[in-house]
């Protein structure tokens, strides 16, 4: 294979690699937020519920997370994932499209579980004179939190969300324990051709790629530096 | 008719008694002073007043007008509570400015979001802006930071950032503004420059409850001073009264104490 086809290859595992990195990201940002107000929430089941969860989900490792949202359906006689993976195969020719789903739900409800935990901290660092002040302003609680606190939430985690969201880019890897054709699942296809520097070159994918969200955080990190708190 | 009239305040943290029955009043352009030593209750006071404690009995009377009653009103929705609470503003001893603001920008954001609620925002938004915005400019102008007034709080000095606060707090327009020991996190040469903003205020007949250690001030600016000693009213009067009496042994030593 020239070099060319090797690229081309890797880059088609990539995409994968990107779209998992996308989709976990638009999912978990959000339902992250969800789950650090329910962890917070002075219903107490709620938040003891959320909190037995997160604790759970982090506390078992991704891959076997991914094992137990794809398998567990099939042994339970709901042929779910597989039955998508069948039906996209026949009518689009896409190969296992239902073990990528059942692995981007597991990427979505564990970085939502590390998520949470980051913006619970970023709140509850929040000084109580900010609610205070708004509140002798007559503010109510959703204008005190979309106005004063969150923008303020925000700075204060961007650095710890930095690094959950580069070590997303590297644990997407994770796929390939499903065979979903990611990078490094396609380069271990390639080593089966007697090839072993297309793995080298997979990690340089990762390296750009990681390089460009650095530049990226940091640019961020600058625009919320005109105020401190 | 006096302005403000508390009665029988109390409140309770779990089993520690911080406030044992307040009852005081005050007339509407005076200035009431609350001294007494850390702990006496005077900053609790304060915020039962500004709704930021909820009192466990007692009433306030706004120009006669019960509006709140411990009682009846324990478990009033957060609306009603936001209504009554803009009678009042509070200037705190940290400030809390909002640090992702500019100076103009804390002082106009209140009273823009409370404008959203009016019925004729959709059709006179830009009317109702420029007028708030020409309010704040006007009201950094008396606070004497016009050329502050792009600044974020973290450019500004201590006392520059209390003067944007007591700014934001006028902006509301309340009938009553309180001050929680407002020059307390100061250097003593920035508070010069706040009490001096007091004073203006005081001069325009601004109805004002000021909790403060500041006793020569208090003395100056006062028209009443209340004495509080562990949860009660131990003493008030003038300043004169109480500067001068002698009745009673923990005001005078309280007074002695501070005084040198």
């Amino acid at each position: 294979m020239t070099f060319w086809q090797v690229t081309l290859y890797l880059l088609n595992g990539f995409s994968l690699t990107l779209l998992l990195f996308l989709l976990t990201l638009i999912f978990a940002l959000p339902l992250g937020l969800a789950i650090s107000f329910a962890s917070m929430s002075k219903f107490k089941p709620l938040s003891f519920l959320s909190k037995i969860f997160v604790w759970i989900i982090r506390g078992v490792p991704l891959m076997l997370q991914i094992m137990i949202v794809y398998y567990v359906p099939n042994f339970l006689g709901f042929k779910l994932f597989s039955d998508i993976d069948l039906i996209v195969q026949l009518n689009f020719g896409l190969e296992n499209m239902g073990r990528f789903i059942a692995v981007t739900i597991a990427f979505i409800i564990n970085y939502a579980c590390y998520f949470s935990e980051i913006y619970r901290g970023g709140i509850e660092s929040i000084p109580q004179g900010q609610y205070e002040a708004g509140q002798v302003l007559g503010l109510t609680k959703s204008q005190i939190f979309k106005k004063i606190v969150l923008k303020q939430v925000i700075k204060r985690i961007l650095p710890p969300m930095g690094n959950e969201v580069i070590t997303l880019v590297k644990d997407t890897s994770l796929a390939n324990v499903l065979t979903v054709g990611e990078i490094i699942y396609q380069s271990k296809l390639l080593m089966a051709e007697a090839l072993i520097w297309p793995m080298f070159y997979a990690g340089v994918f990762y390296l750009i790629f990681v390089g460009l969200l650095t530049i990226l955080l940091g640019k961020l990190e600058k625009k919320l530096s005109y105020f401190k708190a | 008719m006096s302005i403000i009239e508390v009665k029988n305040i109390k409140k309770s943290f779990g089993s520690s008694k911080i406030l044992k029955g307040i009852d005081f009043s005050m007339e509407t352009g005076d200035v009431l002073a609350i001294i007494g030593s850390s702990g006496s209750g005077k900053t609790t006071l304060l915020r039962c007043i500004n709704f930021l404690e909820t009192p466990d009995e007692g009433q306030i009377y706004l120009n006669g007008n019960l509006i709140y009653d411990a009682v009846a009103d324990k478990d009033i929705p957060e609306t009603t509570k936001r209504q009554k609470r803009l009678h009042f503003g509070l200037v705190f001893q940290s400030f809390n400015l909002f640090p992702q603001y500019t100076a103009f920008e804390n002082i106009c954001l209140a009273p823009k979001l409370h404008a959203e609620e009016r019925p004729d925002f959709k059709e006179k938004k830009p009317e109702i802006f420029a007028e708030i915005e020409k309010n704040a400019d006007y009201l950094l102008e008396r606070v004497g930071l016009t050329d502050k007034k792009n600044l974020y709080p973290c450019q500004l000095s201590g006392g520059q950032q209390q003067r944007v606060a007591i700014a934001r707090a006028l902006a509301m327009k309340p009938d009553i503004l309180c001050f929680d020991e407002p020059t307390s996190a100061l250097d003593p040469e920035l508070t010069g420059e706040v009490l001096r903003v007091l004073r203006q205020l005081s001069d325009e007949d601004t109805t004002m409850i000021i909790v403060t250690h500041e006793m020569a001030f208090a003395r100056e600016i006062a028209d009443k001073i209340i004495f509080m000693d562990e949860g009660v009213v131990a003493a008030e009067g003038s300043p004169d009264e109480i500067f001068s009496s002698h009745s009673n042994a923990r005001l005078e030593s309280f007074v002695r104490s501070i005084e040198k």
